[in-house]
């Protein structure tokens, strides 16, 4: 069966322009223009490639009541997002093939499509390699031990030489660990006026210069789940006029707010790793214009309402984006720092490229993963209305620009705003 | 006067009017503590809990005594020992707190900002009693009100403060309130106890004691906790000593007038010299003591004049 998106603002990443026109869909698969037996009026309306979130935190196993398969699918359909690439820092991790079964079993539950990286390293301990070859016949798109650095230079070496042999892709969470063990907050005025455990944001750097010798050594392809400072992007930037082949991607939180937004101990603003200054997310947004930073990814991480109504150097880090990470990455648009066709390359068609997935394009034969929003739409964000279970997002009461207003999985919509909340 | 706050968290929030308000109160009720009097009607019938998530002997006396000599029922919680090792998060206690309907809750804990998220739950005022390494706002209040009367004035004046600065809250607390009153503020510590950033505070930041203390008014030491002292931050107790620690020939530097101070308790032999902190000529120490009881009956009364309208 035929379907066309009449008269749409088509964003296509590839050849990075946006269009007024048509988009025909035949049987889940976007095709070339023709006949079409149902039409969907865009009237305007942006349409783009669904999002390819890399970097998605599900409770399952483990802690399913802070998110599940099921509520994350609605989140993620809700925020355009079609294809979520799942981390393996479950409980417990999701580090073998028996792991990996069953949570594929599992995001059946979820609307979106989903993907599963595997652990690095046995249980995310930094020690012994997990069965990557096993891992990635099963279908794991890469190897990460998420934010447990491994600190073993010699362990890493090895996992990296072995991933090499079977062209896996691994990733890697740039930080020196002794410097930010109990840090809650980068250090610098504002930290330390607050009295609160920093660390400095060189730390980002030397656990990248680490990583990139290692990778030179190995030659594995290898990405940097988070950079996220302007001395780090520095060292990034010669990694890849050097010719390594290295890719690196920052979470919507980092170009968005600084570490000023934690205010008076606002634990929904902590982090992993800690907010930056304003010059570090201005040179992280630079990075994503210019390309030095390949993938925006929302980093979602639900977590309960106790884990952070403590203090905040005890309360949980991280923050639910799956659904915000659309409206948020817009004010870097509407800020003027980002095209649409540049900001949908780091959200859609980089990280399907990266990790070897189909979509990220409009092209023919491409899956038709799609998201129609209104760039424009203003609301205020409140987290209680969040399709996730956990409400944890430093947006709530946030003054925002930019709605989905329906997703499409493979032809199949999956989200339809209702009119009332358009 | 009203006071505009319901709680004392921090110097921060407070503007220097306020200050002046809080530190005259305590001046009077110094004055009539040194005439002989220790009893007081102000706080009868009220209820005053005090909760000490991190031991002390010293600040949960000196908070004891205020209410007593105010005449409000006192409390006394060691929170070591109480639910919170049993796993009973830091909201549920002052909850279960609240519900006993106190007037007033005093409270130290080991956490940046524990005091701030508490005072959110709770339903009567909270007064800070140290949290982390973020304010200590009656220790900042007593050293004022021991500079005032010693010096005449609060402005105007070239105070150092020195030593452990990174993990101080009584470092924090009195760079608020000393700056926000216009003085010249020195910090001065071996690098590793400087915080990051600090010389963006408009301070001055000094690394030897030598140009850290010249023509000083006020010279403030820093306890060095024992558990800094080796390896980590400094590279022994002596080198400390020798390099930050005061001593009348260090102290020569400073202005022939000036005073001595110190937060307790003292290391003598580590940041201060036995005889030096002894010396009743430059030491104040006794004396910030003493303010001590009478800044924190002040800001009792004040936070607690709203229930007693009329």
């Amino acid at each position: 069966m035929a379907t066309l998106f009449t008269d749409a603002r088509l964003i296509d990443p590839v050849a990075g322009v946006e269009r007024r026109g048509d988009l025909r869909v035949v049987d889940g698969a976007i095709a070339s223009p023709g006949p079409a037996a149902q039409v969907v009026e865009c009237r305007g309306r942006c349409l783009a490639p669904g999002i390819v979130d890399w970097g998605v935190k599900i409770g399952e196993p483990g802690e399913r009541h802070k998110e599940s398969y099921r509520t994350a699918g609605l989140a993620a359909a809700a925020g355009g997002v079609t294809t979520m690439v799942c981390r393996p820092d479950t409980a417990p991790a999701l580090d073998g093939p028996e792991a990996l079964a069953h949570a594929t079993a599992l995001s059946a539950a979820a609307r979106v499509r989903v993907h599963h990286m595997a652990a690095l390293t046995q249980a995310r301990g930094g020690r012994q390699m997990t069965e990557m070859g096993f891992l990635a016949a099963r279908g794991a798109v890469a190897f990460t031990d998420a934010d447990a650095v491994v600190r073993d230079a010699r362990v890493l070496l090895r996992c990296l030489s072995y991933a090499r042999s079977l062209g896996a892709l691994v990733v890697g969470h740039p930080q020196e660990p002794t410097l930010s063990a109990g840090a809650c907050a980068t250090a610098g005025k504002f930290a330390s006026l607050r009295g609160l455990p920093a660390v400095p944001a060189i730390a980002e750097r030397m656990g990248l210069e680490r990583d990139l010798a290692l990778v030179e050594q190995a030659g594995a392809r290898w990405h940097a789940d988070q950079v996220t400072t302007a001395t780090a992007l520095d060292a990034l930037r010669r990694a890849k006029a050097g010719g390594l082949p290295v890719t690196a991607g920052v979470s919507i939180h980092h170009l968005t707010l600084n570490a000023l937004d934690v205010a008076d101990f606002r634990t929904f603003f902590k982090l992993t790793p800690p907010l930056r200054d304003e010059d570090d997310r201005l040179a992280a947004v630079d990075a994503v214009a210019d390309g030095t930073i390949d993938v925006i990814g929302s980093f979602h991480t639900p977590q309960d309402e106790e884990s952070k109504r403590l203090p905040f150097q005890d309360a949980a880090p991280g923050a639910v984006g799956l659904e915000t990470m659309l409206p948020a990455a817009m004010r870097l648009v509407h800020a003027g720092h980002l095209d649409l066709p540049s900001l949908w390359r780091a959200l859609s068609l980089n990280p399907a490229r990266i990790l070897g997935l189909p979509g990220g394009t409009l092209e023919p034969g491409a899956p038709a993963d799609l998201v129609l929003f209104d760039p424009d739409a203003p609301f205020v964000l409140d987290r209680w209305a969040l399709r996730s279970k956990a409400k944890n997002t430093p947006f709530d009461g946030a003054r925002l620009q930019g709605r989905v207003l329906a997703t499409w999985v493979g032809g199949e919509r999956v989200f339809e705003r209702e009119r009332a909340h358009a | 006067m009203t006071f505009r706050h319901r709680h004392l968290l921090g110097i921060a929030p407070l503007a220097p009017p306020e200050i002046v308000a809080l530190l005259d109160l305590a001046q009077d009720y110094a004055d009539a503590m040194r005439g002989g009097r220790k009893h007081w009607d102000a706080l009868h019938g009220l209820t005053q809990i005090n909760m000490f998530f991190e031991n002390s002997t010293r600040t949960q006396a000196s908070f004891e005594i205020a209410g007593k000599r105010l005449g409000a029922d006192v409390m006394n919680m060691a929170m070591q020992a109480s639910s919170v090792s049993k796993g009973e998060t830091l909201i549920d206690t002052a909850l279960t707190l609240n519900a006993m309907r106190p007037d007033l809750l005093v409270v130290r804990h080991p956490a940046s900002g524990a005091v701030d998220l508490l005072a959110q739950k709770v339903d009567c005022a909270v007064l800070n009693a140290g949290d982390g390494r973020h304010e200590h706002p009656t220790q900042a209040l007593l050293d004022a009100l021991t500079i005032r009367r010693k010096k005449g004035r609060l402005h105007r004046l070239t105070v150092a403060i020195c030593g452990d600065i990174a993990h101080s809250r009584v470092a924090r607390s009195n760079l608020h309130l000393l700056g926000k009153m216009e003085n010249r503020l020195r910090l001065v510590g071996p690098p590793t106890l400087i915080p990051a950033g600090a010389a963006e505070w408009g301070v001055e930041v000094c690394h030897d004691m030598e140009s850290g203390l010249r023509d000083a008014d006020v010279v403030m030491m820093l306890r060095l906790q024992r558990e800094r002292m080796d390896g980590a931050f400094v590279p022994s107790e002596r080198e400390y000593y020798h390099r930050y620690g005061l001593d009348a020939a260090k102290l020569s530097g400073a202005k022939a007038d000036a005073i001595v101070m110190h937060p307790g308790p003292m290391n003598r032999g580590v940041e201060i010299d036995g005889t030096l902190a002894d010396d009743i000529n430059r030491s104040v120490i006794q004396e910030q003591v003493e303010m001590g009881v009478a800044v924190r009956m002040a800001a009792m009364d004040l936070l607690t004049r709203h229930l007693r309208a009329g």
